[in-house]
Order: structure tokens, then C-alpha cells, then sequence
């Protein structure tokens, strides 16, 4: 495949941040079908609208999903892109990695693919860039066989599950979110590759409310960790820092001065429900008002930690707009004991609850989230069998358009009329 | 797009190998050669009853049945139409049926 003109990408060769630009044209040298991303890119540009056809169906036997196929619409000039299909590969929990295993991957996608990868993808995946329809088999038979790797999800499923660093190297993470993850994705293996939901279905978990896997937000099924004792406190570390022998926040905005540390600015005053004070040089909170917010942890994390009984929050419901507005999780099980003992048994409670009562009542393509809104929180809080609290909501509904069972109502709702005739004439 | 030859008769189709014509083209002969293609051994009464149930599904309704309709149907859960269908209920099910490409977020 020849090399094409770029004109317009070659401007994006400028600059200090690592181009995509050189990065293809380095890996053209060996995997000439690069030049045709470039070239059908570059027209793309030009004409400013895609080159690519409209959607693909392939795959592999036995599966429903895991890779997004992909032709070109000008595929006489730019033959290397004619098929142009996507593999999503399972990703490892926080997609640690050895240096033998890429390699393995590398070599692999040498051979049957374009070169070119996603690492990662939104979701988790790790992304293979472009193959052709007889590559897949050959390329999914040396994956399990040699690589011991698997396809992720696509489709109307279980999409790939993913998960902060959590206890690998973080201090604040109330639970273990990789064998969470981990042990999800095992368990779970036929709904990623076999479709068989009305529409996606997303799981993430962060450690702590940070979110640094974006739950609340990316996924339908969000475990965020969290704790339901106090905070840890170092009084010595919290003088510490006030003395100014620890920079705030891990030094996070040491790039410019912001004068020094003051506890009452950047933590008391900044608490949201104003639940800490100081008395002498020594910090008190309050910590049945405390939300656990993270931020005087986040700013002090030599003083304070996280409690020492902990488990996670569990939100249901994150979408994108379409089709009726993009949605957060809403918060549905407020705390609830995450234990790899009994292999996440009450995780796997919850989410069970969730999928046989979606899958009967979801309509084709409606996320999760849409099916709450149209049949209502308290209608999807009682098939979850959680008692309704207030911390479900974020204030009372203000429109008086109040529901009530037949059996909530002293006579029920069969009224005769002709009784109610006997006390109003007409 | 493509022609397949096949058993006598020639089918339109797109890169995928679905029918562009759908239905209209669709007869016995594309049955055998997708059964080929999609790593399906003999064709079974299960088999068909799978296919007949997407025909009449879709002559009635316009779209693919979701994939718990289809189960609940045929009475077949997925394990067995994938035991079925290789390649799934749409790439393999609804190609062979001559119903249009699933879309979407796929």
C-alpha cells in the first residue's frame, strides 16, 4: 500500500504532546495497511465526515459480541482499510501489566492485525485496531490458546467490568475493587459474550468516593467503596501539617504558591455539613454529620484515613443521554459488606435482583436507568426489597401526584356510585 | 455488496453476508449455504423452528424479536440456540432467516 499525502495531519506532528500522527506513520514502516488510516483519515478531514460504512456484524463462534466490525466506504483507495474491525480484549483488573504479556499481545496483533491499538478503551477493553473478517478466527484461537486472554463485551450485555487501582496502591480504598472485578467478570462470563439483555449493561467499581473509574457516571451498576465508622486521625500529622512539614494535598498544587497551609481555609471552612472544628491544635469531627466526601482526607492524607469498617455504596442507573437524557447513578443500597469470603455472594444478590427484574420489564434498548425513571424509583426500590430511606432521595417531591395501593386506602378503590348519590344529589 | 451463487439461485449481499433484499430473495438454497458459513452441522426441526419464529416475528412486527422474546417463543433458552447458532442469534439466527443486519451499539 502506497504512502498518501497528509498534508493536514502532518500539522498535527507540531507540538509536545505525543502525536498519533508519527506514532502511525512509525508503525507504517512495518504494517503498510497504516498508510490507508492516514490516507482515510486525511479525507476525512478534507470532506469532514466519516469514511467509515454503517455498522458490521462479525465475531467469532459461540459468542454474540466482542469485536466491532468495520468497513470502508472507499475501499479501492484504501484497500488496507477495507475491513477495518475492532477486538476488544478483557483487560486485566486496573490493567497492571508485565512486560511479557504485551509483548505476547504485540506479537499477536503483528500477525493478524493492523498494528494499531487502543489502550484502553472507555470501557476497560484492552483495543485491537483494525483486522480483517478471516483473521478473527485464527486470531481468537492463538488468544485463549497461547495467550490464555479472552474477548471482552459488546452488544446488548455485560459489557467488560472495571475497576479503580483500589487496594493495589492506594491508602483510601474501602474495598478489594479488583477481586470484585475480577470475580465478576468469571462469574459472569456468558452475559459478556452471549446478548441477552434488552440493551448494555455496565458494571464499574471504584474504591473509595473518589471515583477515580468514574461508577457514578459510566456504569449501570456502580460499587463505589465507603466506610460507616470514623475517620482515622493522627493528631501528630495534623500538626504536621499545619507546621507545614507535609505539603497539602500530597503536594498536588505545589506548581504554584498558594500561601501556606491554613486547616481552618482549606478544610474546616470547605467541610460540607461543617462537621470539624478545632479545639487547641487538636481536629475534631463530628462524624455522625460527616457524608464522607473525601476532601480533608484528600487534603491530609498523612493525618486521616478512611474508617476501619468498611464495605461500598451501590448505585444503580448511569447512562449517556440517549435515549431520554444522560442520568448518575442513583444511590440504592447504602452500604453493604463487600467479602471476598463469601466470593461477593451479597453483590451478586444485588445485581441478580436487578437483571431478572430488567429483563422481564425492560423494553428493547432502554438502559436501566430509563427503566427506573419510567417505572419509578419506589416501583424499582420494593424489587430490590430495600426499605426506602431517606438518604434514597435528594429532597421529597415538591408536585402532590401521590400514588397509593388499593390496600394503603381504608375502603380500597371499589366505590359504588349510586351510594355516594344517597349524600350528594346530582 | 456481492452475488452469491448458490444451489441454482443468486442472492444480493452485504459485506456481513446478510441478504440486502431480505426476505424477498430468501428460499431454501440460502438456508443450506448459510448452515455452511455459520458452522452449522445438519439442519434440525429445532433449527427451524428457531428461523420460522424470526420469519413470523419479523413479517409481523418489522424488527428482530428481542433475544428473551425469541427464548420464550421457541422455548429454547440461549445456551441451546447458540448450541444451535454459532455464531448467535443475530449474526447466525437472523442471517439465516434473511432478516436485516442487527444495528446499533453492537
Amino acid at each position: 500500500m502506497p504512502k498518501h499525502e497528509t498534508p493536514l495531519l502532518d500539522e498535527l506532528e507540531k507540538g509536545p504532546w505525543p502525536s498519533f500522527v508519527t506514532d502511525l506513520k512509525r508503525q507504517a514502516e512495518t504494517k503498510p495497511e497504516c498508510w490507508d488510516i492516514l490516507g482515510q483519515l486525511e479525507l476525512s478531514f478534507k470532506d469532514r465526515i466519516t469514511h467509515w460504512k454503517h455498522g458490521g456484524i462479525v465475531g467469532v463462534f459461540g459468542y454474540g459480541g466482542g469485536i466491532v466490525g468495520r468497513y470502508s466506504d472507499s475501499p479501492k483507495e484504501f484497500p488496507g482499510v477495507a475491513h477495518f474491525h475492532t477486538v476488544r480484549l478483557n483487560q486485566p483488573s486496573s490493567k497492571f501489566y508485565g512486560t511479557k504479556k504485551l509483548r505476547e499481545i504485540c506479537d499477536l496483533w503483528e500477525k493478524y492485525g493492523s498494528g494499531m491499538t487502543n489502550m484502553h478503551g472507555s470501557t476497560g477493553d484492552l483495543v485491537l485496531l483494525g483486522t480483517t473478517t478471516p483473521n478473527l478466527e485464527p486470531l481468537f484461537y492463538d488468544l485463549t490458546h497461547d495467550l490464555n486472554m479472552d474477548l471482552g463485551g459488546s452488544g446488548s450485555n455485560l459489557r467488560t467490568p472495571a475497576c479503580c487501582l483500589g487496594k493495589a496502591r492506594c491508602e483510601w480504598s474501602c474495598i478489594d475493587t479488583q477481586a470484585l472485578c475480577h470475580h465478576l467478570t468469571m462469574h459472569y462470563q456468558d452475559e459478556i459474550h452471549r446478548p441477552a439483555f434488552p440493551y448494555k449493561f455496565k458494571f464499574k467499581m471504584s474504591g473509595c468516593p473518589n471515583d477515580c473509574v468514574a461508577a457514578i457516571a459510566r456504569s449501570d451498576f456502580a460499587v463505589i467503596g465507603t466506610w460507616r465508622d470514623d475517620i482515622r486521625m493522627d493528631q501528630d500529622a495534623v500538626k504536621g501539617y499545619i507546621n507545614g512539614d507535609f505539603p497539602a494535598n500530597g503536594g498536588s498544587h505545589a506548581g504554584r504558591d498558594w500561601g501556606k497551609f491554613n486547616i481552618k481555609k482549606e478544610v474546616l471552612d470547605l467541610c460540607p455539613t461543617n462537621c470539624m472544628w478545632m479545639e487547641g491544635d487538636e481536629l475534631k469531627i463530628d462524624n455522625s454529620e460527616c457524608t464522607r466526601c473525601m476532601h480533608c482526607i484528600n487534603v491530609m492524607p498523612r493525618a486521616l484515613r478512611p474508617g476501619a469498617d468498611q464495605g461500598a455504596t451501590i448505585c444503580v442507573g448511569a447512562k449517556a443521554p440517549i435515549l431520554d437524557g444522560a442520568q448518575f447513578a442513583t444511590m440504592t443500597i447504602p452500604f453493604l459488606k463487600i467479602d471476598p469470603e463469601t466470593e461477593f455472594e451479597a453483590v451478586i444478590e444485588v445485581i441478580e435482583k436487578i437483571w431478572d427484574w430488567w429483563m422481564e420489564v425492560g423494553k428493547n434498548r432502554e438502559r436501566v436507568g430509563e427503566t427506573i425513571m419510567r417505572v419509578g424509583l419506589p416501583t424499582f426500590l420494593k424489587v430490590m426489597e430495600v426499605d426506602i430511606i431517606p438518604q434514597h432521595v435528594r429532597e421529597p417531591r415538591s408536585n402532590p401526584y401521590v400514588f397509593w395501593q388499593d390496600e394503603e386506602v381504608p375502603g380500597g378503590f371499589e366505590r359504588d356510585v349510586i351510594e355516594f348519590r344517597k349524600k350528594h344529589a346530582q | 455488496m456481492a452475488t452469491i451463487e448458490h444451489g441454482g439461485s443468486s442472492f444480493d449481499v452485504d459485506e456481513d453476508g446478510f441478504l440486502t433484499k431480505g426476505m424477498e430473495e430468501w428460499n431454501e438454497h440460502w438456508v443450506t449455504y448459510v448452515k455452511d458459513i455459520e458452522g452449522i452441522g445438519d439442519m434440525t426441526d429445532e433449527h427451524w423452528k428457531v428461523v420460522n419464529a424470526l420469519q413470523d416475528y419479523y413479517k409481523k412486527n418489522g424488527i428482530a424479536p428481542m433475544v428473551r422474546i425469541l427464548s420464550k417463543t421457541t422455548g429454547f433458552p440461549l445456551k441451546r440456540i447458540y448450541e444451535l447458532f454459532p455464531s448467535g442469534p443475530g449474526k447466525g439466527a437472523c442471517k439465516m432467516a434473511g432478516l436485516p443486519k442487527p444495528t446499533g451499539c453492537v
